[in-house]
């Protein structure tokens, strides 16, 4: 962290991390169960299935590293936050109930966003009970709410009818499939509002970043960003959620290796974590779907299996310079 | 007096019903330099927030240039008034310049973008406080008294006629901290009719040899005011701060205060029985 870097210019950086970008969607077009796939399958298979992948790792790294930013701790993430959990727990629920109060086809999403609002609203009530320095308090509410809304989804799966488990199931590991092209689209819609919301507050976010008050003696109204980003997160995180299920650890990873990299400038951070958090998944996801073929492994558990260790490396080591 | 730039009258406020401020009032006239001391406690900091309009006061008011505080934006008190609160850590890995440029925020739009002026602005602050050979160095790398060069530097980046200092010296180096003071009263003496600084600290040498005018606050009240020979009598010093101290004048004319011992004890029961 404290290794010199060379100035990163906003510009070259972007370039650079759109080829990475598209190289990968290349990747993980060419790569499949298929050897030699056919137009069909490239277009109306794979094809989907990439760019999900890349809206989904976009959403997820970029609503990472604005709540890093927010919430001024390098180790939240929208699963370990439980805001994930949320969204799934929301999700879950109208889809097990059977609710659809009028939204029809939208049921699901909505619900997801709404219960990525309400985790987000609840760990926000949390931190500012904690006064100017949430620290640890935070993480810990994600962890207890995480296990809160697990076992009301599985107390969900107990009540609900065999024949929809298998679709639980599949947001509680999470992983790309196949879904409506209409969901697809809100999917995009969605992450581009978030994603302009939060490129449009990257520099405010630099500013809170020092903390509510000197962002304020700085000149930023701090409750209008503040609300801002907690409703684009949100807004991220549930449509990601929604296509996705609970893909963890993205949203630490990526914005965490560019800090390394091109340092804290949230102007360039925010588009550059939505390019590397793309490029991130798609390629997980190409390992997820060629690794045991012809198993396929659910992205979820290997976006786990590689960001479980870093945060664990990242906690101890924030520890150690604390002190504590 | 000229009109103040920075005014608090009656200023009053608690913390769970333990009042830590009871009717304060300050007035900062243009070309001057402030400085409010008091032992720890006495309500100093929250003195700051007040004037900075950080913390809403339970009782009184504030006005900057004239105008009541609460009237204007946080944008509009940026561009008139630069804050050094009293600790800021930065969790993430910033440049000393990236840190130098957010002193520009109140001038620049909403995405931040930077003109030559305002990179050239941050250079010179840089050069004020000696620190142009640390502008790419990581903060988090930099000694604490560097730290709060750094923080001058980003006030000055402000550009306002006003700064609000809360123990801006507190972990410098003799000399930095005099430095410091040098350049307090040479960023006035440029335009002595708009600008004013406010300092809080602990050192009352600094005080009495840089401040036009101190406030001594003790439990949250203004026990005196005026300027630093008439407020830093040693009387007053010791019954604030439990020591005996003494005040004489150097062969220069300045105010020379040596606490000699200190009065506390505690706790004072046990003081007692070992007699």
């Amino acid at each position: 962290m404290t290794a010199p870097r060379a100035a990163a210019p906003l510009g070259r950086t972007l370039v650079g991390l759109t080829l990475l970008a598209l190289a990968a969607a290349g990747i993980s077009l060419a790569f499949g169960s298929a050897r030699e796939p056919t137009a069909e399958i490239l277009l109306e298979i794979r094809l989907p299935r990439v760019v999900i992948a890349a809206l989904v790792g976009a959403g997820l790294a970029t609503a990472g590293a604005l709540l890093q930013a927010l919430l001024r701790n390098p180790l939240a993430d929208p699963y370990i936050l439980g805001i994930s959990g949320g969204a799934a727990l929301g999700g879950i629920a109208a889809l097990a109930l059977g609710w659809s109060l009028g939204v029809g086809a939208f049921t699901v999403p909505v619900f997801a966003f709404a219960g990525a609002l309400g985790a987000t609203g609840l760990l926000y009530t949390i931190a500012a009970a904690g006064g100017r320095a949430p620290g640890y308090s935070l993480l810990l509410t994600g962890v207890v709410f995480n296990a809160f809304a697990s076992s009301v989804i599985v107390f969900l799966t107990t009540v609900v009818d065999v024949g929809r488990l298998a679709g639980i199931f599949l947001w509680l590991i999470g992983s790309i499939r196949l879904v409506e092209p209409w969901l697809i689209g809100m999917v995009a819609a969605l992450l581009a509002a978030g994603l302009a919301v939060g490129i449009h507050a990257a520099y405010a976010l630099n500013l809170l970043t020092l903390g509510d008050e000197m962002a304020q003696h700085l000149g930023v109204d701090v409750v209008r960003v503040r609300r801002r980003i907690l409703l684009a997160t949100a807004l991220m995180i549930g449509a990601s959620v929604a296509v996705s299920g609970l893909v963890g650890f993205v949203g630490l990873v990526v914005p965490h290796l560019l800090r390394l990299v091109i340092g804290s400038d949230h102007r360039l951070l925010v588009p550059a974590s939505a390019l590397l958090g793309a490029a991130f998944l798609m390629l997980a996801d190409t390992l997820a779907r060629t690794l045991l073929q012809p198993t396929e492994l659910p992205v979820g558990a290997l976006t786990a299996l590689m960001g479980g260790p870093l945060f664990l490396w990242l906690l101890r080591r924030d520890l150690a310079r604390l002190g504590a | 007096m000229s009109a103040a730039l920075l005014a608090g009258r009656g200023l009053g406020h608690g913390y769970a019903g333990r009042p830590v401020l009871a009717r304060v009032d300050l007035a900062l006239a243009a070309g001057e330099l402030g400085v409010v001391v008091g032992p720890n406690g006495a309500g100093k900091t929250t003195l700051v927030r007040i004037l900075s309009g950080v913390l809403g006061a339970e009782t009184g008011t504030v006005e900057l240039l004239g105008r009541p505080l609460a009237s204007l934006s946080r944008r509009e008190i940026a561009r008139a008034l630069a804050v050094i609160p009293q600790d800021f850590g930065v969790p993430f890995p910033f440049r000393v310049r990236e840190l130098v440029a957010m002193g520009r925020a109140p001038h620049l739009g909403p995405l931040g973008r930077e003109t030559e002026a305002d990179r050239a602005c941050v250079r010179a602050c840089l050069e004020r406080v000696g620190l142009s050979e640390f502008a790419e160095r990581e903060f988090a790398t930099l000694s604490g008294g560097e730290k709060q060069r750094v923080a001058l530097a980003r006030a000055y980046a402000q550009q306002t006629g006003l700064l609000l200092l809360d123990e801006p010296t507190a972990h410098m180096d003799l000399g930095h901290r005099l430095h410091a003071f040098e350049n307090l009263r040479a960023f006035i003496a440029e335009r002595p009719a708009e600008r004013a600084v406010l300092v809080v600290t602990h050192d009352l040498v600094l005080a009495a040899r840089f401040a036009d005018s101190v406030w001594l606050l003790d439990g949250g009240r203004v026990a005196a005011e005026g300027r630093p020979e008439t407020v830093l009598t040693p009387e007053r010093i010791g019954e604030v701060y439990s020591v005996d101290a003494e005040v004489s004048h150097d062969s220069g004319g300045q105010l020379v205060i040596v606490a000699r011992r200190s009065r506390i004890r505690y706790p004072a029961s046990a003081d007692e029985s070992h007699r």
